[in-house]
């Protein structure tokens, strides 16, 4: 175990510089860049450099050295990595960092709370399903999650805006922002409960995609699991069908459910700029989004590199959860 | 060996007609392909000639689906949009498989330091956001049909890679892959005519479902206006209109959402069916 520590911990240093290698290669796309010339050169559609202004490209050769020697530029580049000193918004000419102190807690607020509900209701759904396998309900089940599963979000947000947003039908759900107008003047709870009212709708749809990903998989990997020799071997030894389920089956299938924890983070990461920009909450991926819009690049990179970062860290806790609770996992079965 | 190969994949074709689901779902694939091929034919209106005598007109004889704010037909801006999607998910796929199915297979096959840098390699590319990252270079080299393939291609391959390799550790130590081996066949016959063969079916099957989502991908950017570029039509970006109209133009958000619902939903479809197809053992 202590061997295994170390050696994981070891590798989060090439992965890291990994992350500053490829953050890197797309600031080398930046409009003015030498690569950029060539490209176009070359006749690339791509990269219309005509189409940025002559001040955010100045801004940007400036910010990453993009006239200095290549080798120049990464020392740079890492050094601004090492120390979070990833320069001035182009909009608003406030520190990136504090904008990103600002944004991030509300993101990682917003899809905590929708980690912990998929779990809570897509293990036990998936077991439930898996233990009436081939019964009229499971199927009904399996359907409603296959529907759940290939339905676009950005739709279903438009959807629930409209019914229940007040748009033409009811409206129940605020649809803009993370609290109300003078909100300030609540008590604490209060407080508390407006924000949650208005989270109903994004948690909702940040939520049923990896729900029905979540409760399918813990279904598939519960099923793969009895019919495994060790639980025909429970079975024939008498014990009550709950302690056969519930200890010896339960507990290995979920196994490959911990790991997911760790890739299930950045995907909804990535997944809330659709959601945050519909409902305009002041998030990473709306502050992301309009950053890319706005051509913000010191904020596009920051984002970029603090994400990867927070995923890298989000991975070794997985990991780590997958040895605590699988001792049969070892440092060479990686 | 061919013709055992051959009646391998006619037995995966007799396994897939047998769940009808599947089957429905590469009927709607195939006739999504035919729209898009013959979208000149099928539309009755130019998808981007502007009518302002007819904005926001509800569905009628006329315009089957209806009319946007510019008075363009729907229906033709929706069978012309079918070769955005369609065409995205195809060759992002395509592309992004290749670069898997190398990376994978010189992981799987060498193993040793070749294995270890590969591995660091797509525990970096997992370590970003898919969409973001793909959002983030389009923001550097500007979108457009051509970016938004490249990008998708470029970012998305970790997910097969890991696989192709898992399947090439199973693979390497059997008996066929030794015989080969004894016979004196180079590194690079075994990888290709020997090994991938044996292990290209998960990856099928994993590609299919990466139609579905790439397709999500595309129209999630057409719907923040960052996909394909006007005046060329997508389902996303007629959606994204929809936003300005959503009280008064009901038809401009459920048609083109319905479309990538069905069209996700179809490739998802096949992709299961595929998946109990080629390994019986995880039908349930």
């Amino acid at each position: 175990m202590g061997v295994y520590l170390f050696k994981r911990l070891l590798l989060i240093i090439p992965t890291f510089l990994g992350i500053t290698l490829i953050t890197f290669l797309i600031i080398q796309m930046a409009p003015g860049s030498p690569v950029s010339l060539k490209i176009q050169q070359m006749g690339g559609e791509g990269i219309r450099t005509e189409t940025v202004s002559k001040a955010v490209i100045e801004q940007t050769k400036k910010l990453y050295g993009l006239d200095q020697p290549i080798h120049v530029q990464y020392l740079q580049w890492i050094k601004r990595l090492a120390t979070f000193n990833f320069g001035d918004s182009y909009k608003d000419h406030r520190p990136v960092l504090t904008k990103i102190r600002e944004a991030l807690p509300v993101t990682l607020l917003l899809n905590f709370i929708s980690i912990f509900l998929i779990y809570l209701i897509s293990i036990p759904l998936g077991i439930f399903s898996a233990l009436k396998s081939r019964t009229l309900l499971d199927q009904a089940v399996t359907v409603i999650l296959f529907i759940l599963y290939s339905l676009p979000s950005f739709w279903v947000a438009m959807i629930l805006i409209i019914y229940l947003g007040g748009g033409e039908y009811l409206n129940l759900f605020p649809v803009a922002g993370i609290s109300s107008q003078g909100v300030g003047e609540l008590t604490r709870w209060g407080q508390f409960g407006n924000v949650l009212w208005h989270l109903v709708l994004p948690i909702i749809v940040l939520t049923y995609g990896g729900f029905a990903f979540l409760a399918r998989l813990s279904r598939a990997q519960l099923l793969e699991v009895i019919r495994q020799d060790y639980i025909r071997t429970a079975r024939a030894k008498g014990l009550s069908e709950s302690a056969v389920i519930l200890k010896h089956a339960l507990r290995n299938s979920l196994i490959p459910l911990i790991t997911l924890s760790g890739t299930l983070l950045p995907a909804m990461i990535g997944g809330s700029v659709v959601v945050e920009q519909i409902f305009s909450i002041p998030g990473m991926g709306k502050l992301g989004f309009e950053a890319v819009l706005s051509r913000d690049y010191p904020t596009v990179m920051a984002i970029a590199a603090i994400e990867a970062l927070l995923t890298l860290v989000g991975i070794l806790v997985s990991d780590l959860m997958y040895v605590w609770v699988d001792p049969r996992i070892s440092f060479e079965g990686m | 060996m061919g013709t055992k190969h051959e009646s391998y994949w006619r037995q995966v074709w007799r396994q897939f007609q047998r769940d009808k689901l599947a089957v429905v779902g590469l009927i709607f694939v195939l006739s999504l392909f035919l729209v898009a091929f013959a979208a000149p034919w099928i539309a009755r209106y130019s998808p981007t000639a502007y009518d302002l005598n007819a904005i926001l007109l509800s569905p009628s004889m006329h315009h089957w689906l209806g009319t946007d704010a510019q008075g363009r037909d729907v229906f033709a801006r929706m069978v012309f949009g079918t070769r955005v999607s369609l065409s995205v998910g195809f060759v992002a796929v395509v592309l992004y498989v290749a670069i898997g199915i190398f990376l994978g297979a010189l992981a799987g096959y060498f193993g040793g330091w070749v294995d270890m840098v590969i591995s660091r390699m797509i525990e970096v590319m997992i370590c970003f956001p898919t969409f973001f990252l793909i959002l983030t270079v389009l923001a550097f080299v500007g979108p457009s049909l051509y970016n938004i393939m490249v990008v998708i291609g470029l970012t998305s391959w970790p997910g097969i890679a890991r696989l192709v390799r898992g399947e090439f550790f199973k693979l390497r130590g059997q008996d066929f892959v030794l015989a080969s081996r004894v016979i004196g066949a180079g590194s690079l016959r075994i990888i290709f005519r020997h090994i991938l063969p044996n292990g290209l079916a998960p990856v099928l099957v994993s590609s299919t479902f990466g139609v579905a989502s790439a397709i999500l991908v595309e129209s999630g950017l057409s719907f923040l206006g960052f996909g394909v570029q006007p005046p060329t039509p997508s389902w996303g970006e007629i959606l994204s209109q929809s936003r300005d109209f959503m009280d008064i133009a009901w038809w401009l958000a459920i048609f083109p959402g319905a479309a990538i619902f069905l069209t996700v939903t179809a490739y998802n479809l096949v992709g299961e069916g595929l998946r109990d197809a080629i390994d019986p053992r995880l039908k349930i």
